[in-house]
């Protein structure tokens, strides 16, 4: 995700760019991701990356129109607000604990996240019955969602359609550097450029320590379920149940440290499934037809690593699970910087030297 | 579509009777809901979801997934998979199901 | 918490019949799962009720399928668990199984589990075989074996292999009115490959079986038209005609019902959720899971017996089930290696007249459908993806199977794969020009069949140790 849009916005403003990509059956997080175009969860304890978020989904209407316009391809793009379910009080309790946190922390900025009701939940929702476990929710009307697989394809597109080169079964293995240039050896070949920008995910840790730069990730797996499609009856994301464009119902939201593997486990489909026909108990006979595991790309903080090498310099790192949020952020301001050195504001803020911060 | 062999139709045991689409259909009780249906003509058993194009049973052995139907109001059986019933009340899946359920009924869960 | 079974059989079909009665012969306690209503797969589909009442529908159906009734039978008189309406919708590699029945999910344990789910019919993406009115040549032998049922109205018979003749000659014993059978098995595939095999004894009965059945086809009236190409299904709504060519002639028959048929393939929607290796046959163009000569996997308490471990029939899918069980005995150590190998050699040498024939039946009727050539012709069912957008995804660099499913939905559907998967490896190998094992498979994840969130939600885990 993260690759496709920065990919997508160099080559949009011009600069000739060779992505490399590496095989149909790798870890590949883009496929797993959600949808989400999140910001009420995302940035405690680094407001710059809350205030991050909110920029993007700021950007997201402009940017998924351009998309639809340049690649004809329709990416299903909701703006309208999202919420988290909060099932019982003691989770309406921590959640409020949460966003008083979080206002604190985001200051004059403000952060728009409030507490709703059953009824007000119900309200947003006529054609399907809110189940009577359901207490409460978090509503933030910056978030949203997106069809991730319609997206990554549209970046794709759009990036081959601006002139983009794209290369698959074309894994990095290791990257040299001498007189400003540098190559990137991959199995088909080396390739050559005096920019080189590592946004590989889970690839990514050992490539950025060639060119001088850290990019500790750790990988943390969430587990998906989807359904056969059903008829419309979910208007806003929820932040692990959405409706996709199809009709398919998709839960999720796990959090296991299991690494690398991204196979299934029926006590964690279980408890994804029960969650699920509490929220709403009509789909308890809608069917399951899929279930996968996605590793999520994730640094010491959950928020986003942006860094330009100072002993390569040339060399960038662009990393973060949150990739479809940050798509069009990505592919607007991250290009620029890469394409110009033109910063954007406060941007050291996602260097990782942040996690070798001595304590005080 | 389909018809019962001459020397077979004389149904031995019990007959079963199902409703399609209102219209009933006598049965034996090995038939398959997706095999009662192919002795009706049109005997097509829903409409895709992506262009309403009219399908039937392609395999009968579960694989084709042709033959989604509602089946006592229940959308998206696999009709060669479900045994035919006395009293059964058989529809065509039109497109995309709709959410099963009471949306506005108040209560338990 | 439940005692795990000794085994647990996936499967009634012969190789599932056969390996669950053995095993427990030997002293296994067995769980044998299989989805439908009663034992016998398709090949013996509902044996028991037709031996008992449908003698006439046994008499079509020849003295090859009501050999099924024994098999069931000894499956029923054993100690065997046998749970008819299972569907079976998760495996783990730690013998962990997730069933339904009922509309109630269910988990099980199996210290070795042998996976018996036999063959498919291979997808025949011709243009128009989405048309109702276009099943499969199985199909209809299914609705005569499970429903007494055959087409009422005019009937061609169109593709390859041995049983589109077959059932072509069941259903005309049976009184369907067929107009053809449009055989596209290339001719010179029948000529090199008679002469193939020395010692195939087995293969010149075979063959003079086969000559006999097409004589026996001509002599009731119906022509069989040979290399057929071009073939096209027609109709709006509903198929209403067929077309296709033979030598310089263009045939077209107006009809109601087109049985198509390109050979069967192993079923691998089970053996590849649970993560076996398979590897790729390139004379019958399919893939089949790795295994060793008792069928175990790369996964070692996975063994696959029958038509799902390779195409072998249905004869030999029990001599593999026999072995499964010795094999399966033998690792529990209820007999001693020794044991085994001596219980196997007269399985083995009475399994070797039936995979004799294979190389000759895999040379002579090899696929004939598996690249489409229009672009328009629909390639995924479920979700109608042609093979012109498969092909332009391929061109504009989407490189293996899993990024076409992610880029077009091709595989996304109910069917997860099964009547498209082949067509589409085979597509992006045409287009890329790379063999099709280099190319891949959907990755297929759980549940091999779909279960609703509910019975998700209300399944005891505690039945098995987890």
């Amino acid at each position: 995700m993260f690759g496709a849009a920065i990919a997508y916005g160099l080559s949009r403003a011009g600069v000739d760019t060779l992505m490399l990509d590496g095989h149909d059956n790798n870890l590949r997080a883009a496929r797993g991701n959600f949808g989400l175009v999140w910001v009420q969860s995302k940035g405690k304890g680094l407001q710059r990356y809350a205030d991050w978020s909110r920029e993007s989904a700021c950007l997201w209407s402009g940017f998924a129109e351009e998309l639809t316009d340049i690649t004809g391809v329709s990416i299903a793009h909701r703006n309208d607000g999202g919420m988290m379910l909060l099932l019982g009080d003691e989770e309406v309790e921590k959640r409020k604990l949460e966003i008083a946190e979080m206002s604190k922390q985001s200051g004059a900025t403000g952060y728009d996240c409030e507490i709703i009701t059953h009824a007000d939940i119900q309200a947003y929702f006529p054609d399907i019955k809110l189940g009577k476990a359901v207490t409460g929710a978090s509503f933030c009307p910056h978030d949203g969602d997106v069809n991730p697989l319609k997206l990554l394809r549209a970046m794709h597109s759009g990036f081959v359609n601006s002139g983009g080169r794209y290369k698959s079964r074309c894994t990095v293995n290791t990257i040299d550097h001498a007189n400003g240039v540098f190559t990137a050896n991959t199995q088909e070949g080396q390739f050559l450029a005096p920019k080189i920008v590592l946004a590989a995910g889970h690839g990514i840790s050992q490539l950025a320590e060639s060119v001088g730069i850290d990019a500790p990730i750790r990988p943390q797996r969430g587990q998906v379920l989807i359904t056969e499609r059903i008829q419309q009856v979910l208007p806003m994301p929820l932040n692990s149940v959405r409706q996709t464009d199809e009709g398919g119902f998709q839960f999720g939201n796990s959090e296991e440290d299991i690494g690398f593997d991204d196979g299934t486990s029926l006590d964690v489909v279980q408890n994804i499934a029960l969650r699920a026909v509490q929220s709403f108990p009509q789909l308890s006979t809608v069917r399951l037809v899929r279930n996968w595991g996605c590793v999520r790309v994730l640094t010491p903080d959950k928020c986003a690593i942006y860094e330009e090498s100072i002993s390569h310099p040339g060399a960038y790192v662009a990393t973060s699970h949150s990739g479809v949020t940050l798509a069009a952020i990505n592919a607007r301001l991250v290009s620029k910087w890469i394409a110009t050195g033109e910063q954007p504001t406060d941007f050291n803020h996602f260097s990782a030297s942040r996690f070798h911060v001595q304590a005080t | 579509m389909f018809r019962r062999h001459d020397k077979l139709s004389q149904a031995k045991g019990d007959n079963v009777t199902i409703y399609f689409e209102d219209v009933p259909i006598i049965c034996k009780p090995t038939d398959s809901v997706a095999a009662a249906v192919l002795l009706s003509d049109p005997g097509y058993t829903r409409r895709t979801p992506v262009t309403k194009a009219p399908r039937a049973p392609y395999c009968m052995m579960g694989t084709c997934f042709e033959c989604l139907m509602d089946i006592n109001g229940v959308e998206n059986q696999q009709a060669c998979m479900v045994p035919v019933r006395d009293g059964m009340k058989v529809r065509r899946q039109n497109g995309v199901p709709i959410l099963p359920g009471d949306s506005k009924e108040p209560g338990n869960d | 918490m439940t005692e795990p079974a000794d085994l647990i059989v996936i499967g009634a079909g012969p190789a599932g019949l056969a390996a669950a009665s053995l095993a427990s012969k030997h002293n296994l306690s067995v769980l044998l799962l299989d989805e439908q209503a009663a034992p016998g797969g398709q090949i013996y589909r509902n044996i028991e009720h037709n031996i008992t009442h449908e003698s006439e529908t046994c008499a079509i159906l020849g003295a090859e399928y009501a050999y099924g009734a024994a098999l069931a039978e000894t499956c029923r008189a054993s100690d065997v668990t046998y749970t008819p309406g299972a569907t079976v919708w998760r495996i783990d590699p730690d013998g962990s199984v997730a069933y339904s029945v009922n509309g109630a999910a269910h988990t099980a344990k199996g210290r070795r589990i042998i996976l018996a789910t036999g063959a498919l019919e291979r997808p025949v993406p011709i243009p128009g075989w989405t048309l109702p009115g276009v099943m499969t040549a199985g199909a209809a032998q299914t609705l005569l074996k499970a429903s007494a049922m055959l087409p009422s109205g005019r009937v061609v018979v169109a593709g390859t292999g041995p049983l589109a003749m077959l059932v072509t000659l069941q259903l005309i014993d049976a009184g369907a009115d067929i107009a053809a059978l449009l055989e596209t098995t290339r001719k010179r595939d029948y000529f090199s490959n008679a002469m193939l095999l020395p010692g195939a004894m087995a293969g010149q009965d075979y063959l003079r079986r086969g000559m006999a059945m097409r004589r026996a086809i001509r002599a009731s009236g119906v022509p069989i038209y040979g290399g057929v190409t071009e073939l096209e299904a027609r109709g709006d709504g509903q198929v209403s005609s067929v077309r296709g060519r033979s030598g310089g002639e263009r045939l077209t028959f107006e009809i109601d019902t087109l049985l198509v048929h390109d050979g069967v393939v192993p079923n691998i929607q089970a053996t590849r959720q649970v993560g076996c290796e398979h590897e790729w046959y390139e004379p019958q163009r399919y893939w089949r899971p790795v295994r060793d000569s008792w069928g175990t996997t790369s996964i070692d308490t996975i063994t696959v017996a029958g038509d799902g471990a390779g195409i072998s029939g249905a004869r030999a899918a029990e001599y593999l089930g026999q072995l499964a069980a010795l094999d399966a005995a033998c690792r529990l150590d209820k007999i001693s290696m020794a044991d085994r190998d001596s219980a196997a050699r007269p399985i083995r040498s009475a399994m070797q007249p039936h995979t004799a024939i294979r190389p000759l039946l895999d040379g002579v009727f090899t696929p004939s459908f598996t690249t489409p050539h229009g672009d328009d012709t629909i390639v995924c069912r479920c979700e109608e993806v042609t093979a012109g957008e498969i092909r332009t995804a391929v061109a504009q660099g989407v490189m293996g199977p899993n990024q076409i499913k992610s880029f077009t939905r091709c595989g996304m559907g109910p069917c997860q794969g099964r009547n498209c998967g082949l067509t589409v490896a085979e597509l992006i190998a045409d287009v890329q020009g790379v063999p099709v094992s280099d190319v891949g498979y959907f990755r297929l994840r759980p549940p091999i069949k779909p279960v609703t969130l509910g019975e998700l939600a209300a399944m005891d885990l505690s039945e098995t140790d987890s």
